[in-house]
């Protein structure tokens, strides 16, 4: 499985990408997959991580998403951030080309 | 160019029949995701970034025209738009949905084209010289030699589950194009005394995180026995080459390893069982028969000189410059070899959209003879155009955004997708090439510098080349923050090296200084008409690092 | 496991001994090391024996001996690991064996085709495979454009069977 997270990272969430078409998708706290980081649920502290991760489990059993991993966010102004470069990029779309991905399609993506 | 017979064909739609049951297996969860990535990986769909990847094997880079078409009509249809053009001459589509892909691959099939062995540890597409069949002092079209490689390399059931990834690449000029001596195996198109044509084999090149120049193991395999070697080559690796270690499965360690001479000694072994066995040996009737599909062209009698050419060059100084750095000579008295840039200024390098495809095949029908080339290079290339329709084809390619007159020139660089579409990367590589592009902008600047590549690779799997660019830039990655290490005067030609490192990484926001840094060094060192790899190979990398952290 | 055998589903009548293991009185599969150090007890014996190749050990050790050996088993740790092929094509074509060659290990449906062309004529398999699921596998490719163990016509040759009938066809 990816590592794209931190040891000792304080918050994180759970991505994957769905399998019938590999756009990127988070899990939110009603268990669902969004295509917005902004609708994913955040885990504080180890244990909780692993909680979280532990959910994704149904979802690639049923075919649904694949490769799914934690990865280390922010809590800002409400709002939820990737703290990597390559998460950011990953919940908005490519930095080369602003009209596609997320970011051309959804509220509240971060550049 | 070749075209398939039905046993090609064939071939092709049962191979779309197989992936398209195992697409639909995983799609029902028959397979799971462990059981499938093997699979969908030794068809070119990768999972990436953002969405799947499909990765579309464009032989030895030479298209036809309505080949073209299709793939813009896939990049329409399909994905959004545009695709990508990659070191191996292949096309890549970011965005393909993998329910899609079965129908993408008919459409593939109904053009004699397929995903076969895109990706995978097995024998990958052939990739040769974008001059094929045009340029001067070639001694054989080296397209003959990579289909019959292809053929032999389709489906082998020896050799699809090789230690690690194969790549072959072939040259039939002594100055190479197709950077044979990084490769796996690179083929060298020789003539003996005796007047034959044979191959020269150079083994254990490559580039990732372990780069090495091949070495020759062969000064001259006959025609007739160039598979029967290959075959010792692939048998010799899959036997021999290291399996506990990702790293160091390439046929570059091997050869490191065991040695030069050893390898040769156990290849020639094995090639003389082979030989002896007369399985492979090439009857002279089905080279003639691949041979058939690469005839010349029908040339017109032209004069060489053309003064439509010279008015305008003349007429349009903007025109002149595209001549200058696009136009390549062409061994037929009154031709001309056109250049495409995929690098516009500030431009994502290889990219390409559906709509420019269609103009492109349009431009290739009318002045080229209904076929065109892809270069290692990333950009594409019209082998015979005649010189009285250059400024036609310029106008035409003008019109499309496709005319920046930069080939070899600064802002003709090569760079992999890097961290703005691949799962692997560690740093971004093409916003890095743009604004190299943007600062190096002008065009009569760039032709003062003169000939100079920079490659970028967003991660040491080193995609963009970095370590065979004049300049080399390789994106790492320093706990969540992009950093990026330079090398200097590295080449992937017939004076093939690798690039040293010169010094500590620069951040994002230092790193187009420092390559402006190492041009103005450059201007400052260099002699009259000596480009920055002969200045660089005259002097060495001290005053560059002198002058990149001086001020640091 | 299951064995499949010249493409039908069967018992496997071998047993595969460890090297501390006693003998038993059948057919019986032996490492390499084992066969080495008992060659002349294990040639002596009455039934059939065979030998079990694991990936780094190439056929060639015992190239003279395989004439006493009734199975060649060549192991696949994972399906990744392709070595087996090249030692299935060894005791075929450069050894000339006889006697059956076997795949044990990993092995995928997916390689059905690829390990019968290279000679092996017995497969290991997964519980899960069914003789639908082998013939739909077995049977991917109706053409080759290699030779290799299986002796089965390339495509050069039947390019050349018709380009020879279109050359008769036009001197008739």
């Amino acid at each position: 499985m990816a590592q794209h997270t931190r040891k000792g990272a304080q918050f994180q969430a759970l991505t994957a990408n769905r399998l019938s078409d590999g756009i990127v998708v988070y899990l939110t706290r009603e268990d669902r997959w969004s295509e917005s980081l902004q609708d994913a649920d955040v885990a504080e502290g180890k244990e909780a991580g692993e909680a979280l991760l532990a959910r994704a489990a149904p979802s690639v059993e049923a075919n649904e998403v694949v490769e799914p991993y934690l990865f280390e966010v922010s809590l800002e102004d409400e709002s939820v951030r990737a703290v990597s470069v390559r998460e950011t990029i990953r919940q908005a779309g490519p930095t080369v080309r602003r009209d596609l991905g997320k970011q051309a399609e959804l509220a509240g993506v971060h550049r | 160019m070749y075209r398939y017979d039905e046993f090609d064909q064939q071939l092709v739609n049962e191979r779309v029949a197989q992936f398209s049951g195992q697409v639909a297996r995983r799609l029902t969860g028959e397979l799971t995701e462990d059981e499938f990535k093997p699979l969908r990986l030794m068809n070119g769909v990768y999972l990436q970034l953002h969405a799947y990847m499909l990765r579309i094997a464009i032989p030895y880079g030479t298209l036809s025209s309505k080949q073209l078409r299709m793939l813009a009509h896939i990049g329409r249809k399909y994905d959004r738009g545009y695709g990508h053009f990659t070191t191996r001459q292949n096309l890549q589509f970011n965005w393909p949905a993998l329910k899609d892909v079965p129908d993408i691959l008919k459409d593939l099939a109904s053009v004699e084209m397929h995903c076969i062995q895109t990706s995978g540890n097995c024998i990958r597409n052939v990739t040769s010289d974008q001059y094929a069949g045009a340029a001067k002092n070639e001694l054989e079209d080296p397209r003959i030699v990579s289909e019959i490689i292809r053929q032999w390399s389709t489906f082998h059931p020896e050799f699809s589950y090789l230690p690690r990834k194969f790549k072959i690449a072939v040259s039939g000029t002594p100055d190479d194009r197709a950077a044979i001596r990084v490769h796996d195996i690179g083929i060298q198109i020789v003539q003996n005394g005796q007047g034959e044509i044979g191959y020269e084999i150079y083994v254990g090149g490559g580039l990732g995180r372990t780069p090495m120049i091949g070495k020759k193991i062969s000064g001259f395999v006959p025609k007739a026995d160039l598979l029967a070697y290959l075959e010792a080559i692939m048998r010799v690796y899959n036997m021999y080459g290291r399996r506990d270690n990702i790293y160091k499965a390439r046929i570059k360690i091997l050869v490191h390893e065991i040695g030069v001479e050893e390898m040769q000694r156990q290849v020639e072994a094995e090639f003389a069982e082979i030989r002896k066995s007369g399985t492979l040996h090439l009857p002279e009737e089905e080279i003639a028969r691949i041979e058939a599909y690469f005839q010349p062209p029908a040339y017109e009698d032209l004069p060489d000189e053309s003064t439509e050419l010279n008015k305008a060059v003349v007429a349009d100084p903007a025109f002149a410059n595209w001549v200058k750095s696009n136009v390549a000579q062409h061994k037929v008295p009154g031709y001309a070899i056109v250049n495409i840039s995929l690098k516009p200024i500030g431009g994502v390098p290889g990219d390409c959209t559906s709509d420019q495809m269609d103009a492109i095949a349009d431009i290739a029908e009318k002045f080229s003879f209904d076929e065109l080339r892809v270069t290692h290079e990333q950009n594409l290339t019209l082998a015979h155009v005649r010189k009285k329709d250059l400024y036609a084809v310029y106008e035409a390619l003008k019109a499309h955004d496709l005319a920046t007159a930069n080939i070899g020139l600064i802002t003709d660089q090569i760079a992999c997708p890097g961290l703005d579409y691949c799962a692997l990367a560690n740093a971004r590589s093409i916003p890095l090439a743009q604004q190299i592009s943007e600062r190096f902008a002008d065009i009569e600047r760039q032709h003062e510098i003169g000939e100079l590549k920079i490659n970028t690779s967003g991660c040491i799997n080193a995609c963009g080349h970095h370590h065979v660019g004049h300049i080399g830039i390789l994106g790492v990655d320093k706990k969540g923050v992009e950093y990026y290490q330079v090398t200097l005067g590295g080449a992937a030609d017939e004076k093939t090296a690798i690039g040293d490192i010169v010094g500590r990484a620069f951040t994002e926001d230092e790193i187009v200084d420092a390559i402006e840094t190492i041009v103005t060094t450059y201007i400052g060192i260099r002699k009259d008409g000596e480009r920055f790899i002969d200045t660089y190979r005259r002097v060495g990398v001290d005053p560059f690092k002198e002058s990149l952290y001086e001020t640091h | 496991m299951k064995l499949i055998r010249n493409g039908e589903f069967v018992e496997d009548n071998f047993t595969t001994v460890g090297d501390e293991d006693a003998l038993p009185e059948g057919p019986a599969i032996v490492s390499l090391e084992r066969w080495q150090a008992e060659r002349e007890t294990l040639r002596a014996r009455n039934a059939p024996i065979g030998v079990k190749l694991q990936s780094g050990q190439e056929p060639s050790p015992i190239a003279e001996d395989l004439d006493h050996i009734d199975v060649v088993a060549l192991e696949f740790p994972v399906y990744r690991n392709g070595r087996a092929y090249s030692y299935a094509r060894l005791l075929r074509e450069r050894y000339g064996y006889k006697g059956e060659v076997r795949a044990v290990g990993n092995v995928l449906r997916d390689q059905f085709q690829f390990m019968i062309r290279c000679g092996f004529d017995a497969l290991e398999v997964a519980d899960n495979i069914t003789p639908e699921i082998w013939a739909e596998n077995v049977g991917s490719f109706s053409l080759f454009y290699q030779p290799a163990a299986d002796g089965k016509e390339t495509v050069l040759s039947l390019r050349q069977r018709l380009a020879t009938r279109a050359r008769e066809k036009a001197t008739a």
